[in-house]
């Protein structure tokens, strides 16, 4: 681990990648909101507390690996990248302008980003693949999955979820933002998820629930060994666009452009949220 | 016939394994290997084929020469997206070896047939795409392709097809010249069309027609150099794939000489439907119309309408 216990408290991230995606979804482009809002503390908690990463050499061979499955969670995790140092903050002003590699869905020439995403249901089988090239290394290394709970949707999560049980790949940990929202509603009414632990379960996983916007809750279970053979999910409880209350709990935060009252509205919003 | 193209890439994986770190042999329940002639780097991920390519990815990005084993239709159709973004988007170097290409699942039906691998595997950047044309060019095409930077597509067989004869060597990205003339260019790729045009050039010949035969096993990159070099001289091309004549290795010819070495080009080419038949692959390729009878029929058409 590089994280030692001078590590900046993950909770003062998280606020720092709240306010760095507001800011980037009142460019002119506008940026997906409320699912990079939902990640804030697990993108915080892995990036300061779990993930042996190296900012200033992103190629470490020892390194762990993360992968935003949930591609339309890119502006968390550019967010999350420059605030861990892989990239200076005023590189965010590229994003979205014509020309730049910052796209909204993850960049693979972005320091920091492991592989591109956007596509959903890829991750879980890229992990696959990490995991049984660490086994063969020998390698103690991590492979850390994000994923959006409406992407659990996608059959390939689960053809990849199997595989990764029947490989015995104990080095993959699956987090699930479970924000309960997808494009047009609750994933519930849509293609409902539940009873979603018994489905992981089901699928030989072990199975930790944390309250996703707890750092301590998220560390612990982040942190936690792995029951031998057995892949990991941490069904991480969220809200989506939480912080903003005027977009908290909507599907219509999914992807906002914020006007200029409304983005000093968000960052006043999250000012009191960071005193409270 | 002796060994069937993937019988051959079988036994040099075999071969080659114990001697390369960098390999694992990632398998989707295809039962083209035995996994206890393997000591380690061989996993079968069973009937995944979209985990197998994504995890073809992760592994060669954790520094690993993946050889992913499925059928073609499956390569190419239902695990294209994870090709498409996981591999080709990346990079990365993952050799696709997909089996049962074109017609040669045969019996098995539409399902198992793949005349789309050549247009989806071709369109994508990055990706180079090999198709031997016998047995022994498989090992060797094969070999070769541990050589290459980014992913190949390498198309094989279900059954032994005959070896090509007094072939010279063949070289992974240069056409092969089988015959060299200067009145027509057979330009083929895969076994029964080159034996096809090498037939077609032996009726032509009889006719005093003098007929060059490309194998051209490297669809992309496309060796544009050699053909355009035989079509300048020729004028006319026939082109002989077991693929859709939409988007295929005729179509990728003519793309090419369309820009460079305006040539007639016509094509010899499955036609644009699902085979609605059960039989063999020479048969169902036959019964498309993927024969030496039709390829010298297109060069007599073609020859009565070359402008010059």
């Amino acid at each position: 681990m590089t994280t030692t216990i001078d590590a900046p408290p993950a909770a003062g991230t998280a606020a720092r990648i709240r306010e760095h995606v507001v800011n980037l979804c009142a460019s002119p482009e506008g940026g997906h909101l409320g699912g990079s809002m939902s990640l804030a503390e697990i993108l915080a908690t892995l990036y300061t507390r779990v993930l042996r990463v190296d900012p200033l050499d992103p190629a470490r061979p020892d390194r762990d690996v993360l992968l935003l499955s949930k591609g339309h969670g890119g502006l968390a995790l550019y967010a999350a990248l420059t605030e861990a140092g892989f990239f200076p903050a005023d590189r965010l002003d590229e994003y979205a302008r014509p020309g730049s590699e910052f796209t909204a869905h993850p960049h693979a020439e972005i320091p920091g980003v492991e592989m591109p995403s956007g596509s959903l249901g890829h991750g879980l089988a890229l992990a696959v693949g990490f995991a049984l090239g660490f086994r063969l290394d020998g390698a103690d290394r991590r492979c850390f999955v994000v994923m959006g709970d409406g992407e659990l949707q996608e059959g390939s999560v689960w053809e990849a979820a199997s595989v990764a049980a029947a490989q015995r790949l104990d080095s993959v940990v699956a987090i699930v933002d479970r924000n309960r929202l997808q494009i047009t509603g609750a994933t519930e009414t849509i293609d409902a998820l539940e009873p979603l632990a018994d489905r992981w379960s089901a699928f030989g996983w072990t199975v930790r629930q944390v309250d996703g916007h707890s750092c301590e809750e998220l560390e612990a279970a982040l942190t936690e060994a792995p029951v031998d053979g057995r892949p990991t999910v941490v069904i991480a409880h969220t809200v989506k666009g939480k912080g903003i209350p005027f977009v908290e709990d909507q599907p219509r935060s999914h992807y906002a452009k914020l006007g200029e009252r409304q983005h000093a509205k968000a960052l006043a919003a999250l000012r009191r949220g960071a005193a409270s | 016939m002796t060994a069937s193209s993937r019988e051959v890439y079988r036994d040099a994986v075999l071969d080659l394994l114990p001697q390369d770190e960098r390999l694992v042999c990632l398998d989707s329940d295809t039962g083209l290997f035995d996994a206890a002639a393997f000591p380690e780097r061989y996993v079968n991920l069973g009937i995944a084929e979209h985990t197998l390519m994504g995890a073809a990815a992760g592994l060669a990005k954790s520094g690993r020469m993946p050889l992913v084993n499925t059928m073609a239709a499956f390569a190419s159709s239902r695990a294209n997206e994870a090709v498409k973004i996981d591999i080709a988007l990346n990079d990365l170097p993952v050799r696709i070896a997909a089996t049962h290409s074109g017609v040669s699942a045969g019996h098995l039906g539409p399902t198992h047939h793949a005349l789309e691998d050549l247009a989806v595997m071709r369109t994508l950047p990055n990706m180079t795409v090999v198709v031997p044309a016998d047995g022994p060019q498989t090992g060797t095409l094969f070999r070769q392709s541990l050589h290459v930077r980014g992913p190949v597509y390498l198309r094989l067989g279900r059954n032994a097809t005959p070896e090509l004869p007094d072939a010279p060597p063949v070289t992974l990205g240069l056409a092969q010249v089988l015959r060299d003339g200067p009145d027509v260019t057979l330009a083929a790729c895969g076994p029964y069309p080159v034996l096809a045009a090498l037939d077609a050039a032996d009726a032509l010949a009889e006719e005093g027609v003098r007929a060059s035969v490309l194998n051209v096993h490297t669809v992309k990159p496309l060796d544009v150099a050699t053909i355009a070099a035989h079509a300048e001289r020729s004028g006319v091309v026939v082109t002989v794939e077991e693929h859709w004549r939409n988007a295929g290795f005729g179509a990728a010819v003519a793309e090419s000489l369309a820009e460079i070495a305006p040539s007639l080009v016509l094509r010899v080419a499955m036609p644009d439907a699902f085979v609605p038949v059960s039989g063999g692959q020479r048969y169902l390729a036959e019964r498309g119309g993927v024969t030496s009878a039709a390829v010298a029929a297109k060069a007599r058409l073609a020859l009565r309408r070359d402008p010059r």
